[in-house]
């Protein structure tokens, strides 16, 4: 189902639709989250790429407003690029462990320990949230910082002043 | 008219409830999934909706410009502070261990504020990056 | 060749990462780009998360009469990149409404005209 909905998301040349159907993308993804047991994941994913994101992309359209004209030049080499590259990439997977394999790498060297000690060591039952802002704090600050540059980055981009407003657009 | 009037009922009864969410999601998040990440981002969201269909004055009214862009530094700075607390009782930088009588303790108790730095500064921002993208289309209107 | 069954998830990311290159590299449409960047970072969460379940096993929250737990770690990675690729998308957005206040439009065919343009005409 995602990939007839990629598909669509493809050949719609109406950008408002296309907007439209990558939020439904985003909740089919989320769904799928779930069914993987990632429900942290799961949830940012849904609030973030169905809610906000489709949101900002809206705003953005408005602004921009809507030009749907999307002309085709050449599509072949672009098309066969990508197809080489899927290609290559699936070559690739193939040595990587089969779905749902016990004895792959990253089930075995450190998970196994934040399971085993997160609750000992934190009190904090989910997992997940105990790796993320304990055992590996440091991440989530530079990540923290990065959402607070992109928000400088926006009011950069974006400030009107109000005074010199004409000469400042060119 | 009467859309508008059914959007702003439907809108007034969610609202509350959605930032009510929010809380818990935030609070929530050792125990279930959650966090927040996942609380900053539903609560800009309800503050989204109630500007789109209250209009940006009365969402301003509610929650000031400069209060959003405080937010957006604020979170990053408890968060950087929870480091700082954690240098200055005797540990290493982000060092929950010091934070309290009880390792376990001062786990939960840095974990509590570094989520909650998180949650601020991601609801800032979201609602701030909407901002800007609303503002700037209603001055285009404004000049035309 | 290894089981094809087992390697089923990697094809269908590998599917969505082709379809969301295939958008940003072949339309020009500088918001179409940007949806096509946006399901390319999707797929890739895709990569790194499936690799992590284990059938039979539930989410990561220790909880009695649970035993095994799928892999919380890419859980930890993927919700970092998550909120860094809506700050992307968005810095992007915000690019394209200045590009589109610039040159009047947001196709890339029209904005490379305007760009060469004017120095052909200097000469």
């Amino acid at each position: 189902m995602m990939a007839a909905l990629v598909l669509a998301i493809t050949v719609q040349r109406n950008l408002f639709s296309a907007v439209i159907l990558t939020g439904v993308y985003s909740f089919l993804m989320a769904s799928v989250l779930v069914a993987l047991d990632a429900v942290d994941v799961a949830m940012t994913e849904a609030s973030v790429g169905a809610g906000i994101s489709t949101v900002l992309m809206l705003g953005a359209l408005y602004l921009v407003r809507g030009e749907e004209a999307k002309p085709i030049r050449g599509a072949l080499l672009p098309l066969l690029v990508s197809i080489g590259v899927g290609a290559a990439l699936i070559y690739g997977t193939l040595g990587l462990p089969a779905f749902s394999d016990p004895a792959a790498p990253i089930h075995t060297h450190v998970a196994p320990r934040y399971l085993n000690e997160a609750v000992r060591e934190t009190g904090v039952p989910n997992v997940v949230t105990a790796v993320l802002a304990s055992y590996r704090g440091y991440d989530t600050l530079g990540e923290t910082t990065v959402v607070f540059t992109a928000g400088a980055g926006v009011v950069a981009l974006l400030r009107r002043r109000r005074n010199r407003e004409h000469g400042d657009r060119r | 008219m009467k859309g508008d009037l059914i959007l702003r009922v439907v809108a007034k009864l969610f609202i509350p409830f959605v930032l009510l969410f929010a809380l818990y999601v935030q609070f929530h998040g050792e125990l279930g999934p959650g966090g927040g990440f996942q609380a900053g981002v539903i609560a800009a969201a309800a503050l989204v909706l109630y500007a789109i269909i209250f209009g940006r004055d009365a969402a301003r009214r509610l929650v000031p410009d400069r209060l959003v862009e405080a937010m957006m530094a604020a979170g990053v700075l408890i968060y950087a502070g929870v480091g700082i607390a954690g240098l200055l009782l005797g540990g290493n930088y982000l060092d929950y261990f010091v934070l309290d009588h009880d390792p376990v303790h001062g786990q939960e108790r840095g974990i509590f504020w570094v989520e909650v730095g998180v949650a601020v500064t991601v609801s800032g921002v979201m609602l701030k990056i909407f901002s800007m993208f609303a503002d700037r289309g209603r001055e285009a209107e404004l000049d035309e | 060749m290894t089981s094809f069954g087992g390697h089923y998830s990697y094809f269908v990311t590998v599917l969505l990462m082709v379809a969301g290159l295939y958008i940003t590299i072949a339309r020009g449409n500088l918001v179409k780009k940007l949806i096509g960047l946006s399901i390319f970072q999707t797929s890739v969460y895709l990569l790194y998360i499936a690799p992590g379940k284990l059938i039979g096993a539930t989410a990561p929250i220790v909880a009695k009469g649970y035993g095994t737990y799928s892999n919380p770690l890419p859980h930890v990675l993927i919700l970092t990149a998550i909120v860094v690729g809506v700050a992307t998308i968005a810095l992007g957005l915000a690019l394209v409404v200045r590009i589109r206040e610039a040159y009047g439009t947001v196709e890339e065919d029209r904005i490379l005209e305007e760009d060469r343009g004017p120095d052909e005409r200097a000469k």
